[in-house]
């Protein structure tokens, strides 16, 4: 790791991803990102070939993180929720046509214009599809300044490897946090993998063709047998969590980003009160890390979801865990953060 | 003769005629008298004569000639309908040694993808777009445009287009021909053997700007669709001639170079 810097985590994503070697970013205004897109403005063309472009709208922006990774560059776009919802088309084509590119979604409150607020109402919609047609995208959920850089510069690795738009789902709080964060080392721009695929110019080759498009029946189906084929090796690879505590814990708290942050704090009172509140976190939330909490379900008798929602990840959480299992649920809506003192209450009322 | 009598024959002769290098040797898939044949060719033609075809970008549109990757020997890329302008600009902006071109339809660049044409078009990006009007949409079964003439019977407006409903045909060329940012903006038609000379001039001419990084360029070419204009192909020639071109003249609509 690198240099260490007081920075917002709109910033940190910025800087992360530039240090990842992107070097073409595409996006519209909108709050709570808009430090991410003033942030590329300014420092994306002291970088080579650096490309910072407003674009005319999501739409745009995301059509052209299309053009700018079918020429195989590495490429990012970024959002808020109704911003994210513009973007959906352009997504299920780049999972379509296995472009890679990166989406920062900084979620706020909905659904329609909602508020500024952070929120994770954007969960279904990130793991559970967005676009039209069968696919799935690598979604990388931070609860930190400094991990919100760590998987933006991983989510370029991922997107190329696999070949896939990778997601990286935040909230208002985490963007808008300043933290300490040491800064990944830059990868050098110029010396990234091959990517024989790419329209780049035949230059002598046989065409390389970009497209979603298989008229044939048989033929789309293979196309997804393809991305399905994918996906599977994705979720056997990819799957990432982190567990707290959770040796003998009384009640197991499933919480992601921001909130699983607020957990760890509500985890330090109950302990106060004698309650051993043990913390799952899912970081990847599509592969979701399904069978580390079956497995670890069978420790408790109650595993209580936490979102900043009115309940979307705490669906995978019942197909996951064992049927024996209660799964309650603790949520706030419309951009209200739950506290520790909160969350506390909640986890009494199960214990 | 037998076969080999005359390949032998035809070995010892001087070729006069062949398709373009930039094609390969696979059927068109379009109709009779449609004029996506002729516009991709002379493309193709105009690539081969400026050298270009190993390191040309085609963006293909959604509608009939979505399967221009299937004849082209270039690499082509096949985006959303309407966002070609823009799927265009990210390879321009991210490659800009590369040749780009973005070919749309009606429906594309005059409807649903308005916002990134008129939005490539205002940043002058460094793209040669090729904009083919046939007044209506052609795959999805003849609907009305917003470039359809008033009082052209469509699908979708079965008793003729009235200006109340659906307003006035909308002359893109003229209204992109009012911003600053564009270079070069013509209007061509490929119906006879003059207009076709004339227009793969032009189509030379916007790669040439994109080569020497002059900015946008873009060439509307009118186009047949006899097919769902209810024509026989040279009906339909005449009809570009007597009604389309009254209301889309041909020619030249801004010059910057």
């Amino acid at each position: 790791m690198g240099e260490k810097k007081l920075l917002r985590g709109n910033e940190a994503i910025a800087e992360a991803a530039i240090r990842a070697g992107c070097r073409n970013y595409f996006a519209y205004p909108i709050t709570p990102q808009a430090e991410l897109l003033q942030w590329m403005a300014n420092h994306m063309p002291e970088e080579e070939h650096g490309t910072f472009l407003q674009a005319e709208s999501e739409i745009g922006a995301i059509n052209m993180v299309y053009g700018a990774s079918s020429a195989g560059e590495r490429t990012m776009t970024s959002s808020s929720s109704p911003g994210i919802s513009l973007k959906q088309e352009g997504i299920s084509y780049l999972a379509g046509a296995e472009l890679p590119a990166v989406i920062v979604n900084i979620m706020r409150g909905g659904p329609g214009l909602g508020n500024i607020q952070p929120a994770q109402g954007d969960y279904f919609q990130t793991t559970k599809g967005g676009g039209h047609g069968d696919y799935r995208l690598i979604v990388l959920g931070p609860s930190t300044v400094p991990e919100a850089a760590e998987l933006t510069f991983e989510a370029f690795e991922l997107a190329d490897e696999y070949r896939t738009p990778v997601v990286v789902l935040a909230d208002g709080m985490i963007g808008q946090m300043m933290e300490p964060v040491e800064l990944p080392e830059r990868v050098d721009a110029s010396n990234l993998p091959e990517k024989p695929w790419a329209t780049t110019g035949t230059d002598g080759r046989e065409p390389n063709v970009i497209r979603s498009f298989a008229l044939g029946a048989e033929d789309l189906k293979s196309l997804n047998e393809g991305l399905q084929d994918k996906y599977s090796e994705i979720k056997s690879e990819e799957t990432r969590f982190e567990k707290i505590g959770t040796e003998d814990p009384d009640i197991l708290l499933v919480a992601f980003g921001t909130v699983a942050r607020i957990a760890r704090s509500a985890r330090r009172l109950a302990r106060e009160e004698g309650i051993d509140a043990g913390i799952f976190r899912p970081i990847t939330l599509w592969p979701f890390p399904d069978k580390p909490l079956r497995d670890l379900s069978k420790k408790v008798d109650t595993v209580l979801t936490l979102e900043m929602n009115s309940g979307q990840m705490v669906e995978d959480v019942r197909l996951s865990v064992n049927s024996n299992v209660d799964t309650p649920f603790y949520g706030e809506m419309g951009g209200v953060v739950p506290t520790p003192e909160s969350i506390l209450e909640e986890v009494k009322q199960h214990v | 003769m037998s076969k080999e009598a005359v390949a032998e024959e035809t070995s010892k002769m001087k070729k006069v005629f062949e398709g373009p290098e930039s094609l390969n040797e696979e059927e068109f898939s379009y109709c009779p008298g449609c004029h996506h044949g002729v516009i991709n060719r002379l493309i193709a033609e105009v690539i081969d004569d400026l050298g270009i075809q190993d390191n040309t970008i085609g963006t293909a549109p959604v509608g009939c000639s979505v399967f221009m990757y299937k004849w082209f020997d270039i690499d082509v890329i096949q985006p959303a309908h309407g966002r070609v302008s823009a799927v265009a600009t990210g390879v321009k902006r991210a490659r800009p040694d590369l040749n780009v071109f973005a070919y749309q339809g009606d429906g594309d660049f005059a409807s649903i993808g308005t916002n990134n044409s008129t939005h490539a078009a205002n940043r002058g990006e460094n793209i040669t777009v090729f904009f083919v009007n046939n007044t209506l949409y052609g795959m999805t079964g003849g609907e009305m445009a917003p470039t359809t003439l008033l009082d052209q019977k469509t699908t979708t407006t079965p008793h003729g287009r009235n200006a109340k409903d659906y307003g006035y045909p909308i002359k893109m060329s003229e209204m992109l021909a009012e911003l600053d940012g564009p270079t070069y903006i013509t209007r061509q038609a490929v119906y006879d053997s003059k207009r076709i000379d004339d227009a793969k001039s032009a189509m030379k001419k916007a790669f040439r700007i994109q080569m020497e990084e002059e900015g946008y360029a873009m060439v509307e070419l009118l186009s047949a669709c006899p097919i769902n204009w209810g024509m026989d192909p040279v009906e339909a020639n005449e009809r570009i001639k007597e009604k389309v071109e009254k209301v889309y003249p041909l020619g030249d609509i801004i010059d910057r170079t």
